[in-house]
């Protein structure tokens, strides 16, 4: 399955002016988007089609991609999201028993501008150096206009034209037009769900739903443009457990005006919830809590997160530009709980609507101490910013799956304790070298 | 949680003397595991009889023993020292064994030490077979199905039930020992038969045939909290079949997708919580159906293993050192990254590189031996590269193995015809060149009759997509062999899929100087390696640690310095003749010099401690060829000054490329590459022995067949016969006849390398008369232009002939007199004068009737540097170093590194050191399967070695056995065949032997001479004879049934060393001890007196140090006091 396209030239241009030369891969022609690298060394179909990469040009830090070609099986959504595509090597030849066609191929035929070998090292070491920017990536005929090789400046000049991730409101991008339900599956498969899930749609991945669906949740999920009427329209009335899910999904939270009113909704009637990435950074917000962006951020599937529930360290998959700015640790260096913000802001208006009431960080990166994680003390609702349904990654992570099903079905449970106050022995002046 | 509170001293053991399949990577870990306890305040005690190890230096711990790693020592040891844990997980199986075997007697119990880092019930079910089976089964996991078997006969059963082929494997051996595939019912019975041998608990497991699939491994740790990270995936280019240790391995796995891998983790992580690994590091072994993508666990070590130092090395994840820290209570998330600093290690690492391990295999050592690659792992060393993609890591490691004939070539026209048909039927059989042979066969692909990558696929099991990246690099040697000049887009392309210079200039057929005429057009073009970091996390974070490989790619990552840097070249792949004594010499420099200098090591060795991130300022992780090391001194000189290169202390792999690097202007330190020449220079060194009025054998040398003949008869036979350029006594032979002589020249003439013309060598071959019945003398002295100093007088134990290496050896000699040390000490001053060392010499000489001959001067660190310095308290390898950049041995004696006294006037009360070498015989069978002869010659064949540490030479020799391989036996049976020449000095031994209660077997001719000489000997049938009538067996038989304990077979002179070659095989195969010379036999007899006089007392080098220094204060002298004697905790 040796691809016999005679490689051509591209030229990928950051927004600061770095350039890389290198040759097309996939679709050639011109793309733009926020740079980001990522550092799994496996799962780049699972990447490529997650919809939180949507409007970024994805940078492997793995030299080696394409070796297991591209099934049917592994993507996370209908299509290919990145934006463009950076890598070292790319595979001459497929090997795999379930590969279908190559990944060269696939790009080329969902029009995905890529860029091969390029130093992505000398690349991601600048990213993290400078933070994530905006990017571009021209190749074949696109370097040349008018007879003539366009000139760097030129290029530049138009990748500083693309727009901005700051700012930007994606998810609605992405979501899903239609409702539609997974139905238990597994050994659940048939049988009457334990729950429902109303599961918005802000970018999902389709290993979420397939991870309830499993755990015999019937997962409806609706588009991003849900209203609280819709939701609750979806939840069951017969009495059986009901909750709501936010997906991860692209953009940034703090213009996603829409998903936090939604949430403060559900918060408001009490309906157990669970989110994750883009929903934790929704539930910050409705919350009260502010969000900011991350210099580089977290793209990779081996980060380590302590969950302060358990004490228990999970190495997890994650694919977040923005973060959560809640409190991580009070003075004492424990767990810091917080009033919810949004109670204060609420009283100051003068609304009595009752409160959030704490919320304590319950995961928190170990890298760099980054909000990994709420959980809401007063109210059925948590949080985590990484992806439990791991694909790709570690499965380390499942278990909070269980745990959203434990609220679902067993609401007296709830919270979870905190274990003894943790401390790290690791530094915590990486965070500022992230922001 | 900080660490264990109620743990104050640990006893860590260590994993003995290199073999096969366990070799320095333990060093490696238990240097790391020490100096992590250490740093935690707790008292270490060590036990390791591996003297050329860094860990037994004495300040890696607070007692280091350089005993037997025996029960009986160990119980000693624990009484004495009273440890409240034993870490045993860092010793390899050894170590395991150990403490498995101490916790059955009790006397773990019994002193209340708490094991850590394992537990027996653990240790269990990950090396039984049939529970681990259950572990996998409770995992989800499927193991192949298998039959446990105890006997041949329930082998034989089994056989009917899962159909052959059959893997057969032994339970708790190291490294496969005993295992292989039965393709039928001999097979079977036969590889049976030796794995109940092998296996101490009698015990086989039969398993069906997983042949071909991919392999693969995950190195895993867990804590005390069940937090569980995967610190490296591994994937094996050789296909089940063939041991992972014997195979070109990957790292990170490169042909799985995410669901598959995360398979394999998920299993991984289950069975380390299920098997009850409570902290540490874990090995665990898979195979995938390609077809279907089955799994199967195959196998788990629950311990640090080679895979984990190839892991650690690869990630930068200090796997050993993480788990010391486990195991005194602290969990990954308390402990933080090495490299950055800032995160912690409860993360996996992330590789932007890829790394490839090449095996090197000691075949043309034993020319008897069955070359096919089994499920025994049969490779004595393994090279290590990095690279940004595949082809330039598999480029580089294959040039790093140091080895003619296994690099890939694109000499004369692709295979094609019956070359092909040939090539593509030998590449069926896993062999040491079959890589080479599968990049030979895709030369062919495309080609009119060519083959296809898919029948290399069908004949081999490699994976298609290593396959096309062999492919990949043919296709890239095809444009620089096509193009019509040499560009810089051609020259990146060519490197970065991994050519050197070398392989570009034979492309393009530029004759003798192409190398060099490439790379000045290379550096012409600004067409140079850039150096990347290896930093766990693939750029995410920065990193702290100038851990650097060399890539062609846009960007470097060499920090600039302000200390001037002395480059150290270590001495890449162990081999047999160049193992880790000369890494012990290596690191011993870096520590050295790292006050004054910034230190840099540049090595392609993963077992190393050399190549521990944490031992050099810097590390390069790069070949040893003059290419790869000529681009590090130009990147380090571009960072900052350098003040040279240390080419003196790995052995003949940085002493070859010296006068290269002399030459092409960078600055070697020490002895001059012009000196190093003078001392192979036959012509040259004969100057300085006349000189300095030293005699040496009669010797020539000879490039042609009529030279050698003419050279050898004018000498005299027997002649010793050599290569020039050797280390290890590779290819040297005692030749008794002109036939003889003919024989090997031929032989020579038939290497096309080593022939510069029809019938010519390129080197000459180096003839000296052979001395019978010498005694040799081994010396290491240190010479800095005006002084000598003696490191120490080693006295062999076997007569010349054999080599040094094999040889045992004691310090201080017990039977040469003061005036005779004295001629040695003045006539090595000598020739260290005349040849102008800097630095180390090591001189090897014959004393036969009183006449001192010179036999050899090596102006460099020799492999029994460690030895001595262990044996005497001096660290000479770290004078060495100092010596070589300028220093004066004065200054060093004011210092305090070097004594007063030095090696050649160690006083009365001295201890005596003895070593004794450690053979790989049993691993090698001949096709059909026997083992290969185990007689010594002057090739060197051994892997480790051991030393005995005593108050005097029985009790050293004994221990020296008892390390070696189990100790001397003290009752039973001795059998005595030996040539007439000994019969005379053999009677004195035997009657001793027959005084201590043994009974006496012999052949009719030894019986004869016994019986006159009045000892009771009982004539054994001869092996030609047959069994008797009445069905008794002859010697060979009684040997192989374990009814003879020690074995006295001396070979008779004349050409006749394959006589009694039944005897050694069988011996060797039933692992009995066997004297092959009269002095081996009084040896052997002074250790089983000093066996029966009573258990071993234990001391410590630090408590030997002391006695030293008491005595020479005019304390008391004598040796440390008995065990008894000393408090529990003293002596450090």
């Amino acid at each position: 399955m040796t691809t016999a396209t005679t490689p051509q030239p591209a030229i990928l241009v950051l927004e600061d002016g770095t350039t890389h030369r290198g040759r097309a891969f996939g679709a050639t022609g011109t793309t733009f988007g926020e740079i980001v690298f990522s550092t799994g060394m496996t799962g780049y179909q699972e990447t490529l089609t997650d919809p939180s990469y949507h409007r970024q040009i994805v940078v492997m830090t793995a030299p080696h991609v394409g070796n297991t070609g591209v099934n049917d099986e592994d993507p996370e959504s209908g299509k290919i999201w990145v934006s463009g595509y950076v890598v070292r090597d790319p595979a001459r030849r497929v090997s795999s028993w379930r590969a279908q066609r190559s990944l060269t191929e696939e790009l080329a035929a969902q029009g995905v501008v890529g860029i091969s070998d390029v130093d992505t090292r000398a690349l991601t070491r600048r990213l993290r150096e400078e933070g994530v920017m905006r990017a571009g990536i021209f190749s074949g005929d696109d370097l040349v206009r008018d007879g003539y090789p366009r000139t760097v400046e030129e290029l530049v000049a138009e990748v500083k034209a693309a727009p901005q991730m700051a700012g930007a409101d994606l998810a609605r991008e992405v979501s899903t037009t239609q409702a539609y339900t997974v139905e238990p599956s597994g050994e659940h498969a048939g049988r009457a769900p334990l729950a429902t899930v109303v599961a918005v749609d802000l970018g999902i991945k389709a290993m979420t739903p397939q991870r309830l669906a499993e755990r015999g949740v019937r997962v409806v999920v609706v588009p991003q443009s849900s209203t609280i009427a819709d939701i609750e329209a979806a939840l069951p009335d017969d009495g059986t457990p009901g909750g709501v899910f936010f997906s991860n999904g692209p953009g940034d939270p703090a213009a996603s005006q829409h998903e936090v009113e939604l949430l403060r909704a559900v918060l408001d009637r009490r309906i157990p919830f669970f989110g994750i990435c883009f929903g934790n950074q929704i539930l910050g917000r409705a919350l009260g809590y502010g969000t900011y962006k991350l210099g580089y951020g977290h793209r990779g599937i081996n980060q380590p997160v302590l969950d302060r529930t358990t004490g228990k360290v999970e190495v997890t998959a994650h694919n977040h530009g923005f973060a959560v700015d809640a409190p991580v640790v009070d003075a004492a260096g424990a767990p810091a709980v917080s009033q919810a913000p949004h109670d204060e802001t609420r009283r100051a208006a003068g609304d009595d609507t009752p409160g959030y009431g704490r919320v304590v960080v319950s995961h928190v990166g170990l890298n760099d101490q980054v909000v990994e994680g709420l959980t809401c003390l007063d109210l059925p609702a948590f949080s985590v910013q990484y992806h439990p349904e791991a694909a790709a990654g570690p499965h380390d992570a499942a278990y909070l799956f269980d745990r959203f099903v434990g609220l679902l079905t067993d609401p007296a449970a709830w919270p979870p304790a905190l274990k003894t106050p943790v401390t790290t022995s690791v530094s915590t002046s990486t965070i500022e070298e992230n922001l | 949680m900080p660490r264990r509170p109620d743990i104050s001293s640990v006893l860590v053991i260590g994993s003995g003397p290199i073999v096969i399949g366990q070799a320095c990577e333990f060093d490696y870990s238990g240097t790391q595991a020490c100096r992590v306890l250490k740093e935690e305040g707790l008292r270490v005690v060590l036990v390791n009889s591996n003297p050329a190890t860094i860990m037994t230096d004495p300040e890696f711990a607070d007692a280091t023993y350089v005993e037997p790693i025996t029960t009986e020592v160990l119980t000693s040891i624990i009484a004495k020292e009273r440890p409240d844990a034993l870490l045993p997980t860092l010793g390899g199986q050894t170590a395991l064994n150990a403490a498995i075997a101490l916790d059955e007697a009790g006397v773990l119990e019994k002193y209340g030490v708490e094991l850590i880092g394992a537990n027996i019930p653990a240790i269990q079910k990950g090396e039984d077979r049939q529970q681990f089976k259950d572990v996998v089964e409770k995992c989800g996991g499927e193991s192949a199905r298998s039959e446990i078997v105890h006997t041949v006969d329930e082998a034989l059963a089994a056989a009917d039930v899962l159909g052959y082929p059959m893997v057969v494997r032994p339970s708790f051996t190291m490294g496969g020992l005993g295992s292989g595939l039965a393709y039928d019912e001999d097979d079977l019975r036969r590889i049976v038969g030796q794995g109940l041998h092998y296996s101490p608990t009698t015990e086989v497991l039969l398993e069906e045939s997983i042949l071909g699939w991919k392999e693969y491994e995950l190195e895993l740790m867990r804590d005390k909290d069940d937090n569980v990270v995967v610190v490296c995936s591994i994937e094996n280019v050789d296909p089940v079949g063939v041991h992972t240790g014997d195979s070109v391995t990957v790292a990170p796995a490169l042909t799985l997708t995410d669901r598959e891998y995360q398979k394999l983790r998920d299993i991984g992580i289950a069975v380390i919580r299920e098997v009850g690994v409570d902290t540490g590091g874990c090995n665990i072994q898979f195979a995938v159906d390609p077809r279907t993508g089955r799994v199967i666990v195959i196998e788990m070590n629950p311990r640090v293993s080679r895979s984990s130092a190839l892991a650690s090395k690869a990630t930068g994840f200090p796997i050993a050192k993480i788990a010391a820290k486990l195991a005194v209570g602290y969990t990954l998330d308390e402990i933080p990254n090495d490299i950055t600093q800032v995160t912690p290690a409860s993360f996996e690492p992330t590789l932007d590189y890829v790394v490839v391990k090449v095996p090197r295999f000691a075949f043309e050592k034993f020319p008897a031996a069955d070359d096919t690659l089994t499920t025994t792992m049969k490779s004595v060393g393994e090279a290590m590269a990095l690279g940004r993609n595949f082809t330039e890591a598999l480029g580089k490691a294959l040039r790093s193995i140091d080895k003619g004939g296994v690099t890939f070539h694109w000499d004369g026209d692709a295979p094609a015809g019956d070359h092909l048909e040939r090539l593509l039927h030998e590449i069926q059989r896993p062999t040491e060149q079959r890589l080479v042979q599968v990049q030979q066969v895709l030369r062919s692909v495309g080609q009119p009759g060519g083959a296809t990558l898919e029948q290399v696929y069908d004949a081999t099991g490699i994976d298609p997509w290593f396959l096309d990246q062999i492919l990949l690099v043919n296709e890239v040697a095809a444009e620089v062999a096509a193009a019509p000049t040499v560009t810089e887009d051609l020259l990146r392309h060519a490197k970065r899929h991994g050519l050197s210079d070398a392989q570009v200039a034979r492309l393009r057929g530029m004759g003798p100087t192409g190398e060099a005429t490439v790379r000045e057009i290379r550096h012409a073009l600004g067409v140079r390696p850039v150096y990347k970091t290896v930093d766990t996390c693939a750029a995410e974070f920065a990193a702290r640690t100038p851990y650097h490989y060399s890539s062609y790619d846009d960007e470097t990552e060499v920090a600039p310095r302000e200390r001037e840097a002395v480059i150290i070249l270590g001495s890449g792949p162990n081999r047999i003749g160049q193992g880790i004594e000369f890494d012990y010499s290596c690191v011993h420099a870096t520590l050295a010099l790292a006050e004054k200098y910034e230190t840099v090591m540049v090595n392609c060795n993963p077992e190393t401690v050399s190549t521990d991130y944490d031992t050099s300022d810097r590390l390069y992780f790069e070949p040893l060829t003059f290419e790869d090391v000529l681009e590090v001194y130009q990147a380090e000189l571009a960072a900052g000054p350098v003040k040279g290169i240390v080419v003196q202390l790995g052995g003949q792999t940085p002493l070859g490329l010296a006068r290269r690097l002399a030459e092409a202007g960078l600055p070697i330190l020490g002895t001059s590459p012009e000196a190093i020449d003078a001392a192979e220079d036959r012509g040259i060194f004969g100057q300085v022995l006349l000189d300095a009025g030293l005699p040496a054998p009669a010797f020539g040398t000879a490039r042609t067949l009529g030279q050698a003949r003419e050279v050898a008869e004018s000498i005299g036979y027997p002649v010793l016969v050599r290569p020039s350029y050797v280390l290890g006594g590779r290819g040297m032979e005692i030749v008794y006849s002109a036939e003889q002589l003919t024989g090997y020249v031929e032989r020579a003439l038939a290497d096309s390398a080593a022939a510069a013309a029809p019938g010519t060598l390129a080197a000459p071959l180096l003839i000296d008369r052979f001395l019978d019945d010498a005694m040799e003398i081994d010396v290491d002295a240190l010479f800095d232009g005006t002084e000598l100093f003696l490191g120490g007088v080693m006295e062999h134990i076997e007569e010349a002939g054999i080599h040094s290496g094999d040889s045992a050896c004691v310090l201080p000699p017990v039977s040469l007199s003061e005036t005779e040390i004295a001629r040695i000490r003045r006539s090595t001053e000598a020739i260290a004068r005349g040849v102008g060392v800097r630095g180390l010499l090591n001189v090897q000489y014959a004393l036969v009737s009183d006449v001192l001959y010179v036999l050899e001067a090596n102006p460099r660190a020799s492999r029994t540097v460690p030895f001595v310095s262990k044996a005497t308290g001096t660290p000479l390898a770290k004078a060495a170093a100092r010596v070589m950049v300028g220093e004066t041995i004065a200054d060093l004696r004011a210092e305090g590194l070097l004594p007063e006294h030095d090696g050649a006037t160690l006083d009365l009360g001295a201890p005596l050191a003895v070593k004794e070498a450690v053979l790989p015989f049993k691993r090698f069978r001949t096709r059909e399967g026997l083992v290969v002869d185990s007689v010594l010659g002057p090739e060197m064949r051994s892997t480790g070695e051991v030393m005995g540490f005593d108050k005097d030479f029985p009790h050293a020799f004994a221990k020296s056995q008892a390390a070696a391989f189990g100790g001397l036996p003290t009752s039973g049976t001795v059998f005595v065949s030996v040539a007439d020449s000994d019969k005379r000095q053999v009677v004195f031994p035997v009657k001793r032997l027959v005084e201590l209660g043994f009974r006496v077997l012999a052949t009719e001719g030894t019986a004869t001479v016994l019986r006159r000489n009045g000892i009771e000997a009982t004539v054994v049938r001869k092996h030609t004879e047959g069994r008797g009538p009445d069905g008794e067996l002859t010697v060979v038989g009684l040997i192989s049934e374990g009814q003879i304990d020690l074995v006295v077979n001396s070979p008779s002179g004349q050409g006749a060393r394959a006589d009694g070659y039944e005897i050694r095989a069988a011996t060797t195969a039933a692992d009995k001890p066997i004297a092959t010379t009269v002095d081996q036999l009084a040896a052997a007899v002074q250790g089983i007196e000093a066996v029966l006089a009573g258990p071993f007392e234990v001391a410590s080098l630090q408590e030997h140090t002391a006695a030293t220094a008491a005595r020479l204060a005019g304390a008391p002298a004598g040796s440390p006091a008995p065990a008894d004697a000393v408090p529990a905790g003293a002596g450090a």
